[in-house]
């Protein structure tokens, strides 16, 4: 293909103004499983799929927290994650001892930004292979933005990375208005259901494999935590009441959720929330 | 021919910045059975000079750990501060807090760390261990620790280590005839000896005075038997199904 010639040097643009090495860089985001991102007036969350490489071996940590108030979910090198986030946390720190106060989200993500745009522009750098989903409180209230190895970020009401992660967006996209007033626990649902779509067939999301993080006033099933509202991550078992809560897969009416066992071999159908 | 006098001889002086000065101010912490007290006074001052009659030498680090710092407030305030940078990175990558034994060996390696030229600090560190009994570490500008039972430091250090001596480790005294020393103190007594501690060190020193800060640490499980009379008594700890952490002021004399 013509791009060859063009894609082994990060510091050539190809013909038609392209940097390869870049766009090969959000590749590797995509072949990271899949996280999902929404907030509501009160809260801001992540919910991610958690990989493993076969029976025998554990589930690839996708969520780290940088501080009290944020926390970020991962797709891509996981490796490039622990460095980025490594940054973030000292970030997060200096600021807090420098000014008395929680770094203000927006700030700390172009922070990684910027750092992040370096490696595009340096001959013999590689761009981070990683892309962050990244919720936080502030002043301003809970954000949530998603960073890409091209240097971007940008602030979404919802956005899923990832491995299919089209067909998440394209569930949020249907859903989004509702999530401003939801409460934690509708919003969780909306985020698994998001997260669901993201599956494979025959799969499940299950203790094991799924990952919730949350910011914002404790829910109606957790414990307090000191500070109130910090960032927390939810896995194992601390995740069953909320895959309860989910609609069954098959297309169900609107209120209850009927127990059908017959399986859906077509494309799943919109699941509709109850209320 | 006459000596002379060396006071009156003119010899060379060499006049350098001193990087240190003393804030005075005492604290004092005793371990018990499965809880542990941590206190200090607030009065900061600068030789016969009052700095204010509100600083705090007494910080939470976990739940279940809390450094008194005393000597040089702005070297203890920083010292502080990077103390729970660490402990901060030790929660970013265990998802867990700090055990108290492994701070105070983390605080022994920080203070070392600045041998050659030290925080002017005495720290003292109290808490609940993993195992649930009650902790006192106590160290030395340098680095130089150990666990013990009770230990004050600070400017009324002298005044108050020998009253506990004897009130804590029963020194010179001995058990009426066929009863013995117990091994633990409750509570009460030993918040009883703290608060004596203090007032009788405000009376008989002037760098001590103005207010009293008072942290209990309690161990998992162990009722809040003895602190129902206590007024004022604030927790911060959220959770009641873990170590709980509380605090509590007293006004001390203003002279």
């Amino acid at each position: 293909m013509f791009r060859n010639t063009y894609d082994s040097d990060n510091t050539v643009f190809s013909p038609q103004g392209r940097l390869h090495q870049v766009e090969y860089a959000l590749e590797a985001v995509k072949q990271g499983s899949a996280a999902v991102g929404l907030r509501s007036k009160t809260h801001a969350i992540l919910l991610a799929l958690k990989r493993s490489t076969g029976e025998l071996a554990s589930y690839q940590q996708k969520m780290f927290r940088i501080d009290d108030h944020v926390g970020i979910a991962i797709a891509g090198l996981t490796s490039d994650a622990r460095v980025l986030s490594n940054f973030m946390r000292q970030q997060a720190m200096g600021e807090r001892m420098m000014f008395n106060r929680p770094m203000p989200v927006n700030r700390l993500v172009s922070s990684i930004a910027d750092k992040a745009q370096v490696n595009t522009q340096e001959y013999g750098r590689r761009p981070y292979g990683v892309g962050f989903l990244v919720i936080g409180q502030d002043q301003s209230g809970p954000h949530l933005f998603e960073f890409s190895p091209s240097g971007n970020s940008y602030e979404y009401y919802a956005m899923s990375i990832g491995a299919r992660s089209q067909s998440a967006k394209t569930y949020l996209e249907k859903h989004y208005e509702s999530f401003a007033d939801c409460n934690l626990e509708d919003l969780i649902r909306h985020g698994l259901h998001a997260l669901r779509e993201t599956l494979q067939q025959d799969k499940e999301l299950n203790v094991n494999n799924t990952s919730v993080g949350i910011i914002g006033p404790m829910g109606q099933h957790e414990k307090p935590i000191s500070p109130p509202g910090s960032f927390r991550i939810l896995e194992g078992d601390n995740v069953e009441v909320y895959l309860q809560s989910m609609e069954k897969k098959e297309e169900a009416p609107a209120p209850a959720s009927v127990p059908d066992a017959a399986p859906a071999p077509t494309a799943d159908e919109d699941v509709q929330m109850s209320g | 021919m006459t000596i002379p006098d060396m006071d009156s001889v003119a010899h060379p002086q060499e006049r350098r910045f001193n990087p240190y000065t003393e804030n005075g101010g005492t604290i004092l912490a005793i371990a018990g059975a499965d809880f542990s007290v941590i206190a200090g006074d607030t009065r900061q001052s600068e030789g016969y000079s009052i700095q204010t009659r509100y600083a705090p030498k007494v910080f939470r680090l976990t739940d279940r750990a809390v450094l008194a710092v005393n000597g040089f407030a702005a070297d203890g305030n920083m010292f502080v501060k990077k103390v729970k940078q660490r402990l901060e990175w030790y929660r970013h990558a265990h998802a867990k807090d700090m055990p108290l034994r492994a701070i105070a060996r983390l605080i022994q390696t920080m203070l070392y760390g600045r041998r050659f030229f030290p925080y002017y600090v005495y720290n003292i560190l109290g808490g609940v261990e993993e195992d649930g009994t009650g902790a006192v570490y106590s160290f030395d500008p340098v680095g130089s620790y150990e666990r013990e039972a009770c230990r004050a430091a600070g400017a009324a250090q002298s005044l108050v280590q020998p009253f506990l001596d004897n009130q804590i480790y029963f020194k010179n005294q001995q058990a009426a005839q066929g009863t013995s020393h117990p091994a633990h103190l409750p509570l009460e007594t030993v918040l009883s000896i703290v608060i004596d501690s203090f007032t009788s060190a405000t009376e008989r020193h002037i760098e001590v005075g103005d207010g009293l800060e008072i942290f209990i640490a309690l161990a998992k499980g162990r009722t809040l038997q003895g602190m129902e009379s206590i007024r004022g008594l604030q927790e911060l700890t959220v959770a009641e199904d873990g170590e709980r952490l509380f605090v509590m002021r007293r006004d001390l004399k203003k002279d």
